[in-house]
């Protein structure tokens, strides 16, 4: 079984899709666009998908990640041009790499998210005070809904780095936030900076996924496809020189 | 006229509601044409929750005809849920189409596709919310043309305020005659307003124009006459009828949300129109004659649509289908073809009898058996011949067992209840019927792990239907009987216990009886039950039954009529039927001699194989049957595994 390692967008509009929305359209796009899928033997086989770490309905994402077993070999950059021709657009494929044996699995690969999040009509003066507050503290509490119930979960913990910025007028934070269990999201960021500086955007935010992947030492998040992609690039080498 | 996008308003608002991705549009085969490419918009709404309204086949049909004319442009739009609303009344976003969230009050044309009745307080909040008058005789030429269509609109009096036009029957050559109607009046500088494209449109087949006819009412509340008020308009209004499904294979690319919908596959008609006769089912009635899809349309158009949506299962639709001139063959072909793709295959709930497990059996080759449903409708063979939907209580039985011995597990039985001269006793042998399908089914399968599921609901009687001059059965009446059944169900544990019961209280019926056979009065309660919050009607948390009781009892005390009067009052022969201006081609007396042999039980055949027996149709409208078998068949295709 060759396994497939595909990155995705979830752009514009498409952003308020669920991530059960993304798995309905994915597994579709797969049928249109013929990939031969294997699937699961049993009573009633389910094609070989694992879907990870999905971005919540209603933030943006550029670097959604899924993993697809195939019973026939295929060219992944094939694969990716018609799975991408065969989805809507802002649901953009943009890579596809086959994943490398004995590489590890992908989602111990994804354990951090480099978020960029616009606060239109908030101060960035304010929005910088309320995130020095933030990293100043050793745990801000917020008040999550999970499946049982609501519960405090530590933001501060989660959150590694984080900077301001100013685009075209509107404040901008760039945070890159460790995927702990369970997950803290841009609105449990911004539940952390309402609770330690009292700041309340006055309008929606925005928040987009810029990329996921393993946490560095320098607090950067790292290509996820880099393991299965690096190896083989230096394996396709090593064959032209043969 | 230049027509900017709501969605940089809408956009924030979405962050703050449930489930937003609905009101987003950029599912799979959705079309945006530029405004100003095209003479004639048209905004096609179902008034019904997107997960219900995106799969309705009849607006996907009509969407693409449209947009494959140049000249013309058609986006959705669906009900708003009450979070969204407000949200939009708050910020000043008017209704919006999903397709490019352009504003629905700077469209030519809202046609609404009324499925039930119960869609009716969502059109009141749809005008509103786009900001286009309630009343018809409120909106200028700067206003859409709001047409009715769908089978609700063969009485559209209940709402003949609120509409400028009505269409009856089949849509797809109808929408295009008003396109060009309202493009010649546009071209023309809008000559003589809005009336004067009103008085265009009353010329077209089909379209019936409520203001250009006026009822007067006899002194014991019925109608005296309905009498139009121009001699351009026709005195009556005929339905369209489509002949030759294979020149119409729409949905071509069937549209696929992003969001999860109450259909999640694609459905291929496979023949319009129906004439077993069952007394009850207006369906049926209104669709008439039978026109088949050949074995090879419908094969090109399974092909097609699998292509174009990458859905795993097809719907084979009809009202009947198992009575397709080739469905053994065709469900044989489909299967073959699809054999080793994970390709699902299936019919609606099917008539009650050996052939088609036949059928299931082979459609489900590739699949999984699980549920398989029945509708008997009737639960006594007396109450059953008059519904006109005869089988035997051994046929019955034995086609279920015949079910659950070939691997089915899950068999689903639907009912009626509250049909024309019942008594408690023909609703009690459902129970009977249960337990003796569950006995046997035991037996012939050889394992207790089967079940049974009754589904059952309260009747209520439709025009152009013989039931139209029945008394409704009051809500006491359904739900007194429902009662007995259920306590008659669990009685016996060992078996009841692989029997499962699933009915609507009778309320919501009385309500939907009002809006069916209501005639123009009723448009007060409408419009005072909308203005009291009412919306949603079709889901039971949405609906009440109080606020809709205590609407009819306040409204139409002015005319001194009541809800009663208008459901389980028995209407006379010659009582002027609020639909009579309209014609579904029955013949009324023949429809009068249908209703005579229903209370005498006696049973009509299907015109199919029995021959014409004279219903009208078909010489009314100048139509006829159109069935096979063609003696074509299905080649295999190249399927790329
Ligand atoms: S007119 Fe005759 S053939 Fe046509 S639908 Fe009626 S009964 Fe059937």
């Amino acid at each position: 079984m060759q396994k497939l390692r595909l990155r995705y967008t979830k752009r514009g509009p498409l952003r308020f899709a669920s991530h059960r929305d993304l798995a309905r359209a994915l597994e579709r796009a797969l049928r249109r666009a013929e990939v031969p899928m294997a699937f699961s033997a049993g009573f009633s086989p389910h094609p070989k998908i694992s879907y990870m770490g999905a971005a919540p309905t209603g933030a943006a994402s550029e670097a959604e990640y899924f993993e697809i077993g195939l019973s026939a070999r295929r060219d992944p950059e094939q694969v990716r041009a018609a799975l991408d021709a065969s989805l809507p657009p802002g649901i953009d494929v943009l890579e596809c790499v086959e994943a490398l044996e004995g590489s590890g699995s992908l989602a111990d690969r994804l354990d951090a998210t480099r978020w960029r999040i616009d606060l239109p009509g908030v101060d960035a003066d304010e929005l910088s005070a309320a995130v020095q507050e933030l990293l100043a503290r050793e745990v801000v509490l917020v008040a999550k809904r999970t499946k049982n119930g609501l519960r405090d979960v530590d933001a501060r913990a989660a959150v590694v780095r984080a900077a301001v910025a100013v685009e075209a007028g509107c404040a901008i934070l760039h945070v890159v936030v460790r995927q702990l269990t369970p997950t803290v999201r841009p609105d449990d960021v911004m539940a952390a900076l309402a609770a330690v500086a009292d700041l309340r955007p006055p309008l929606p935010i925005r928040a987009v996924r810029e990329a996921q992947g393993r946490l560095d030492d320098s607090g950067e998040v790292a290509d996820p496809l880099g393991p299965d992609r690096a190896v083989r690039s230096c394996c396709q080498e090593e064959r032209a020189q043969v | 006229m230049t027509v900017d996008s709501l969605y940089p308003q809408l956009e924030p608002l979405l962050a703050q509601v449930q489930k937003p991705i609905q009101y987003v549009g950029g599912e799979l085969n959705a079309q945006v044409k530029p405004w100003d490419d095209v003479a004639v918009h048209w905004a096609l709404m179902y008034p019904d929750a997107y997960e219900v309204g995106l799969p309705n086949q009849g607006l996907m049909i009509l969407y693409e005809v449209l947009n494959e004319r140049p000249d013309a442009l058609a986006e959705r739009t669906y009900a708003v849920w009450p979070d969204l609303a407000g949200l939009m009344r708050e910020h000043g976003v008017g209704q919006f189409t999903v397709d490019a969230h352009r504003p629905v009050r700077d469209f030519d044309l809202l046609g609404v596709s009324f499925a039930t009745e119960l869609g009716y307080t969502n059109l009141l909040e749809a005008l509103d919310l786009a900001g286009v008058p309630l009343h018809a005789v409120d909106r200028d030429e700067t206003h859409p043309v709001v047409v009715a269509g769908g089978h609700a609109a063969f009485n559209p009096e209940p709402v003949a305020d609120f509409v400028d036009c009505a269409v009856l029957g089949d849509g797809e050559q109808v929408v295009g005659d008003i396109t060009d109607v309202v493009a010649a009046w546009k071209a023309e500088g809008r000559p003589g307003g809005r009336v004067e494209l009103l008085a265009r449109l009353a010329r077209v087949d089909g379209v019936y124009v409520p203001r250009f006819y006026a009822v007067s009412y006899a002194a014991d509340g019925t109608i005296a006459e309905v009498l139009r008020t121009r001699d351009d308009v026709p005195a009556r209004v005929g339905k369209r009828t489509v002949m030759d499904l294979d020149e119409w294979p729409y949905p071509k690319q069937p549209l696929v949300p992003l969001a999860e919908s109450v259909h999640e596959r694609m459905s291929v008609e496979i023949f319009r129109g129906c004439t077993r006769g069952c007394r009850f089912c207006q369906a049926g009635m209104i669709t008439r004659p039978v026109r088949e899809r050949t074995i090879t349309g419908i094969g090109s158009m399974v092909d097609a649509g699998l292509k174009a949506t990458g859905y795993e299962e097809v719907g084979l639709l009809s009202l009947s289908s198992a009575d397709h001139s080739e469905i053994g063959q065709l469900a044989t072909e489909l299967a073959d073809r699809y054999e080793g793709t994970n390709t699902g295959l299936s019919l609606p709930s099917t008539r009650v009898d050996a052939f088609n497990v036949t059928l299931a059996n082979e459609l489900s080759r590739n699949g999984r058996r699980s549920g398989l449903t029945f509708a008997p409708e009737g639960g006594s063979e007396r109450i059953r011949r008059v519904i006109n939907k005869t089988v035997s209580k051994e046929d019955l039985v034995r086609t279920v067992t015949t079910a659950y011995a070939n691997g089915w597990r899950q068999v689903k039985l639907y009912f009626m209840c509250g049909l024309p001269t019942e008594t408690d006793a023909d609703v009690l042998e459902i129970a009977e019927l249960a337990v003796e399908v569950i006995r046997a089914g035991r037996e012939a399968s050889g394992t207790k792990d089967i079940r049974c599921t009754v589904s059952i609901g309260g009747f209520v009687p439709k025009p152009h239907t013989p039931f139209q001059w029945a008394g409704q059965a009051s809500a006491e009446t359904i739900d007194s009987r429902l009662k007995l059944l259920r306590e008659a169900i669990n009685s016996d544990r060992r078996i009841g216990r692989s029997i499962g019961l699933r009915y609507h209280d009778g309320k919501p019926g009385v309500i939907e009886g009002l809006l069916s056979r209501g005639d123009r009065r009723v448009g007060t309660v409408i419009e005072r039950v909308w203005r009291d919050g009412g919306h949603f009607d079709g889901w039971s948390e949405h609906f009440s039954y109080e606020r809709w009781a205590t609407a009819a009892a306040e409204e139409l005390a002015a005319f001194g009529l009541d809800l009663a009067w208008f459901t389980t009052r028995e209407r006379t022969e010659h009582e002027v039927l609020p639909w009579d201006h309209l014609d579904s081609g029955l013949d009324k007396e023949w429809l009068w001699e249908d209703w005579q042999d229903a209370i005498s039980e006696d049973e009509v055949g299907d015109c199919r194989w029995t021959g014409c027996y004279d219903c009208g149709v078909c010489p009314t409208m100048g139509t006829e049957i159109q069935i096979g078998p063609t003696g074509r068949s299905l080649l295999p295709l190249t399927v790329v595994r």
